[in-house]
């Protein structure tokens, strides 16, 4: 039975059990799931902020000063009504759906480095199990929208399922673009490779590194990227899949208190999630966008927090000025446009890295 | 037992498990979700013998994208039970036949170590375990294996084309988004008229 203490040991250390000196793996994964969830809190607030403001309006102000505790009432609001189930509905898939939303949102966090070295699981494969992740993303709302046995949900599901799947392609594709130049899937040797490599050191100026980052080299595939994930997340104007103005709530109609929270959690952790991953493949991560000292005395988080909120500001204002695409054109935008220019983009950036010798290659020569 | 070993007793536990409920559940879509959950587990196991590319490639590729497709068309089918079972042992001899055959086809694999060991393990490339996982894949796909990978990839867009042959259909009298033609438009042949409130044209 040593294997039991030798797992214990692993997870919770050496303060519980004063064995060892093994890494206390459950810690480090509370305090992030903590500290996401409480981002998580206030960047739904900040999406209804800044969507209200754009409608010159106040958004939520009463709950906290600015509102600022307005999600933290939502919360209790939700889990404190009680959970209906429709006769007709699989009372299991029903149920399960809400769950694999909000495990997979969170589980993909576990290999998204913050900072240097401030990593869960500094995998080999990072970015592939992220890419796996939020493939396995669609499955919530496909078993949510069929369980609830009604037809508004039921063609949420049927609408979303072709959604993701389209867009997952050019993702993809602009996922192997990054891939070409950094060498690894390692997410970590993707940010490095932005630090250490590219037009600021071919321009002769290394402190600005701004200009490293991939955003500049590969600009098509950041926009691509960028409206791949709106598709991706659901965002607007690509919510097909909830569009209220159609199908009342879409996929979400029959849920209600905790199971509607936990789909609600489980889009904003993907949705932040999909910012941490722009933010390291084309923002150049945790690294400060210029190398001299006032910007390199603050911590590699706080910038990679700024850049995410950068991010995810670009996601609420699209969410709040673009009118919702319609189904054939959704599909022609990702079929017909973003498809051939991504594979346009894999094979010029493999030529062009071929011919020139240029790329980090994982850092080894 | 050391905790791989563990791990490895509890995926295949539950793969063997998901795959009898892929045949036995009554509803067709529960079926898929256990298929899903079988292909999950089995990246899991992957995943322990260091297999790490080709389990998320699994996840990727068959959870992703295929499975999806599948409960995208069981969803839609409005299958009768009663009615599908009554050939059941019209068809169960063929289905033997072809169960038997393969379960041999996998003892043979399998029991190929036992009986000639010295056979075993000769077609294998030797492993560097200096190399990543993906780097030793692509290394050996886009090397030794490269027409062979050229040929699966020629066999699977020929597929794709025949299937989009076979469907698809211009169908007449469909109005059809040309966004070309809306662009190109110029404001020639379009007059702006004011209109004075109460008078009409």
């Amino acid at each position: 039975m040593d294997w039991i203490l030798f797992a214990l040991d692993y997870l919770f250390g050496a303060p519980i059990l004063g064995l060892g000196t093994m890494v206390g793996f459950v810690w480090k994964a509370l305090l992030l799931l903590v500290t996401l969830l409480i981002f998580t809190a206030y960047v739904l607030l900040a999406d209804r902020k800044i969507w209200a403001a754009v409608q010159i309006r106040r958004g939520p102000n009463v709950v906290g000063a600015f509102g600022l505790l307005q999600s933290f009432a939502d919360l209790l609001k939700f889990v404190f009504k009680e959970p209906l189930i429709p006769a007709g509905a699989d009372k299991a898939v029903f149920l399960l759906a809400p769950l694999v939303t909000v495990l997979l949102a969170l589980s993909a966090w576990a290999v998204v480095p913050v900072a240097e070295g401030w990593v869960l699981a500094d995998i080999n494969v990072g970015i592939l199990y992220i890419f796996a992740i939020s493939s396995l993303g669609v499955y919530g709302i496909i078993m949510g929208g069929w369980a609830s046995n009604s037809k508004y949900p039921f063609l949420g599901a049927l609408r979303s399922a072709a959604q993701m799947v389209s867009y997952e392609v050019s993702i993809g594709f602009v996922i192997i673009t990054v891939l070409l130049c950094v060498g690894s899937l390692n997410l970590t040797q993707i940010v490095l490779a932005q630090r250490d490599m590219g037009l600021a050191h071919a321009l002769g100026v290394p402190w600005l590194t701004f200009l490293n980052w991939f955003w500049l080299p590969l600009f098509p595939m950041f926009i691509v990227f960028f409206i791949s994930a709106l598709a991706e997340t659901n965002r607007p104007p690509f919510d097909l899949p909830e569009a209220e103005s159609e199908l009342v709530a879409g996929f979400m109609v029959e849920y209600g208190s905790t199971p509607y929270m936990m789909f609600m959690l489980g889009e904003y952790v993907a949705i932040i999630l999909m910012c941490a991953l722009t933010t390291i493949l084309f923002l150049g991560g945790w690294t400060s966008p210029i190398d001299l000292p006032p910007f390199t005395w603050i911590p590699g988080v706080v910038w990679f927090v700024l850049k995410l909120s950068a991010v995810f500001f670009m996601f609420a204002m699209v969410k709040a000025f673009v009118p919702r695409y319609r189904y054939d054109q959704l599909m022609r935008l990702g079929w017909k446009v973003f498809l051939p220019l991504s594979l346009f983009m894999v094979v010029a950036v493999a030529a062009i890295l071929q011919l020139t010798g240029w790329g980090w290659h994982g850092g080894v020569a | 037992m050391t905790l791989p070993l563990f791990f490895f007793y509890l995926f295949s536990a539950i793969v063997v498990a998901s795959a009898i409920m892929v045949i036995s559940s009554r509803n067709p879509v529960h079926s898929v979700l256990f298929l899903i959950l079988a292909f999950v587990n089995a990246a899991g196991i992957f995943m322990l013998a260091g297999a790490e590319f080709l389990a998320l490639i699994l996840i990727v590729v068959y959870v992703g994208a295929v499975a999806v497709l599948f409960l995208f068309v069981v969803m839609m089918l409005d299958v009768d039970f009663g009615e599908l079972r009554k050939g059941i042992l019209q068809y169960a001899p063929v289905g033997i036949v072809v169960g038997i055959i393969l379960l041999l086809e996998l003892l043979l694999v399998a029991g190929s170590a036992f009986l000639v060991p010295e056979a075993a393990g000769t077609g294998v490339l030797p492993i560097d375990r200096g190399v990543e996982n993906t780097r030793a894949l692509g290394q050996v796909l886009y090397t030794n294996y490269i027409y062979l990978f050229q040929a699966c990839g020629l066999v699977l867009l020929v597929a794709m084309i025949g299937a989009i042959v076979l469907t698809l259909r211009h169908k007449p009298n469909v109005k059809r988004q040309d966004i070309a033609k809306q662009v190109a438009r110029t404001k020639a042949g379009i007059e702006v008229v004011k209109v004075e409130s109460g008078k009409g044209l």
